[in-house]
């Protein structure tokens, strides 16, 4: 009986894919070079201080962490929930993720005060720790081992057949923890309101989505510009984006408000007299937020391929910047109410952060290794499906073990080597 | 389209079990003969749980004599350390605050370092474990396996917390620190497993002003409880209930 089956394909390597290689590697080798710099003469050279401890790197760590764990979700439809239409994309969302998480936690990694002690970040894990319980999960939930790596255990004809594997749903139910790594700190009242939580949740998956968007349709364009990409299975629900685009672009600036500096200085001074913080938040957070917002909410969906298309959600990247410094920079509120402080260690303030190029390179190089890492797995393995599903004979059921032995022990009493 | 067979789970699974297994296993051997967070606790008396009582009606706003001797014992802020590079990116283990009532308009100073909570932020969010509890409720930095992700200085609402920004030199057999990663107060632990009181307690004492007052918290006859028993305090940042071992008075 004939069935559809997925068939995927390695990644061609064009001399598209090659220049593009060598672009990614002089940004990979920029990042090399910040990085032996850093070590070399410590954090002092980064711009980040005691004050701000998380820097301009962490912005990009962040936003590919996060984007993987979005990316995964893809996988996830198909595993967690049930939907055999994302099946044959379980692969490359699954690549997609790692490569993703490979950019994010490289920076991550490189801007540790101790790089060198990445052995011991691997194998001493404190589980109180969320950030290291969120890193085990998501990396064992992005592993192959959790995604069925072979075409016919994920191929909608067998699932329809009853034939494929269970879906590892214990296991990749763990990438959708994934959003709780940056669990909320009582130090920051940026990180302290209940809502960031599922907000995380849905930015991860707008992200996400976005790249797999990207990644999907460079895929298809690389095989052959006129083909369409190969995942034109409906995308993920929409409403949930559009929800999440109206609250990070008007529903958390007030939100921030509340948030803010518990005095009102320090509240005035953040969103009059910041400077480029000021700027960003009311000209890019709230400006262009609320009108990315109100195009998202313009935008209708095309009858012919009805999806969303996430490139909306990516009207509020810039945000990242402005959200990680009101979340990073704040500092906790006042540490002893009731009083002013006179002279301290910038206590109550809300301090700049003068990113320098080192941040930068070693952010953009985890951008690029993440793009890097992309082609290169996709090379190597077979995560990508094919444009149109095949007819395929099913396979030869095996010869029975006993059977062939059986045939053995004949050849073997006629006298002929076996 | 070449024909080659496909790359199986097996495969993956034995190229990453490889890879794993020469990535880690040196430094797995290497921290096999290190010490252990046991270790660490070992001369810590689990019956105890050791605490600061500041009095902030004592505490001289122009001396600064608690920090200089934490600066001594434990070795940070040196001449040649804030020198050159930002002072923000100097360490602080400990800091004098001067503060004013908003309403009365009093003005007060105390020091302010970490505030060893029984239940501490900075502990929970470390991936390795190296921000650590003694048994006697020192908060304190195993900096043998930080990895400098400054995640409990986020965490931290004190901001006690201060990273290594740049190499070190001469530093204090007593507190060995170590260029990226986070150190803070450890309430001189060394010298309190020692029998001695900490660094501050003492130069408070010997500058005349008694201002901060060292003892067991667990010990209801001891002077820091009596003290705590008869005399209205705080802790700072009540409000996240993490039960501070270091309290003021007077504020």
């Amino acid at each position: 009986m004939a069935m559809e089956q997925t068939i995927y394909r390695e990644l061609k390597a064009t001399p598209g894919v090659w220049q593009a290689a060598a672009l990614l590697a002089a940004f990979l080798v920029a990042a090399g070079g910040a990085w032996f710099y850093m070590e070399h003469h410590g954090h002092a050279v980064t711009g980040m201080t005691n004050q701000i401890v998380w820097g301009l790197p962490h912005v990009f760590a962040i936003f590919l962490i996060v984007a993987a764990s979005g990316a995964l979700n893809v996988a996830s439809i198909a595993s967690v929930f049930g939907n055999k239409a994302y099946k044959p994309m379980a692969r490359f969302s699954s690549l997609l993720a790692i490569t993703l998480l490979v950019g994010g936690l490289a920076i991550v990694v490189l801007d540790l005060g101790r790089a060198d002690r990445l052995i011991v970040a691997m194998t001493t894990y404190n589980f109180k720790s969320i950030f290291a319980c969120g890193t085990v999960a998501t990396i064992t939930a992005s592993s192959p081992w959790s995604r069925s790596t072979r075409a016919a255990d994920v191929s909608p004809a067998r699932l329809q057949m009853g034939q494929a594997r269970r879906p590892r749903r214990p296991v990749a139910a763990c990438a959708l923890a994934w959003a709780t790594v940056l669990r909320r700190l009582v130090a920051r009242p940026g990180y302290d309101a209940a809502i960031v939580a599922p907000m995380f949740i849905i930015m991860s998956f707008s992200f996400g989505l976005a790249v797999f968007v990207d990644a999907d349709d460079t895929a298809a364009a690389q095989r052959s510009p006129d083909r369409r990409p190969a995942s034109d299975a409906p995308r993920p629900a929409p409403r949930g984006l559009r929800r999440h685009g109206f609250y990070f672009g008007a529903g958390h600036p007030p939100l921030g408000v509340s948030t803010a500096p518990r005095t009102p200085a320090a509240t005035g001074r953040w969103f009059m007299c910041s400077g480029i913080y000021t700027l960003l938040f009311w000209g890019v957070q709230v400006i262009i937020g609320i009108v990315g917002v109100a195009l998202v909410f313009s935008t209708r969906r095309r009858l012919d391929r009805p999806r969303l298309d996430p490139r909306g959600d990516r009207r509020f990247r810039p945000d990242l910047r402005t959200d990680r410094h009101r979340r990073s920079n704040h500092p906790s509120a006042a540490t002893i109410p009731g009083y002013e402080v006179l002279e301290g260690f910038h206590e109550g303030v809300v301090n700049p952060h003068h990113a320098v190029d080192l941040g930068l390179m070693l952010g953009l190089g985890g951008v690029a290794l993440a793009l890097f890492a992309r082609p290169v797995s996709g090379r190597r393995s077979r995560a990508g499906p094919a444009d149109e599903p095949v007819r395929r004979q099913p396979r030869r059921k095996r010869p029975d073990r006993a059977r062939v032995n059986e045939g053995v022990m004949a050849l073997d009493a006629t006298g002929c080597t076996p | 389209m070449t024909n080659r067979a496909e790359l199986t789970r097996r495969d993956i699974l034995k190229s990453g079990a490889a890879a794993s297994t020469v990535t880690l296993a040196p430094g797995v051997t290497l921290m096999a003969f290190g010490g252990t967070p046991a270790e660490a606790s070992s001369r810590a008396d689990a019956g105890k749980r050791w605490g600061l009582l500041i009095d902030a009606g004592k505490c001289a706003a122009d001396c600064t004599d608690c920090v200089t001797a934490c600066k001594v014992e434990n070795g940070w802020g040196n001449d040649e350390e804030h020198g050159h590079i930002d002072p923000e990116q100097a360490p602080e283990w400990i800091r004098k605050v001067t503060l004013r009532d908003k309403e009365t308009g009093r003005e007060v100073s105390a020091p302010v370092m970490c505030q060893h909570c029984e239940n501490p932020p900075c502990v929970d969010v470390c991936p390795t474990g190296a921000s650590m509890q003694r048994i006697d409720g020192i908060v304190q930095v195993d900096k043998h396996i930080c990895i400098g992700c400054r995640y409990c200085m986020m965490a931290c609402p004190f901001k006690a917390r201060s990273f290594v920004h740049e190499p070190l030199n001469e530093q204090s057999v007593n507190a060995p620190r170590g260029q990226g990663t986070v150190e803070s107060c450890n309430l001189c632990a060394p010298r309190i497993d020692s029998g001695r009181i900490p660094a501050c307690v003492e130069a408070c004492e010997k500058a005349g002003h008694s201002a901060i007052l060292f003892g067991d918290l667990k010990d209801p006859e001891s002077p820091i409880s009596k003290a705590l028993k008869d005399y209205d305090s705080v802790a700072l940042r009540s409000d996240l209930g993490l039960n501070a071992g270091v309290r003021y008075t007077n504020l």
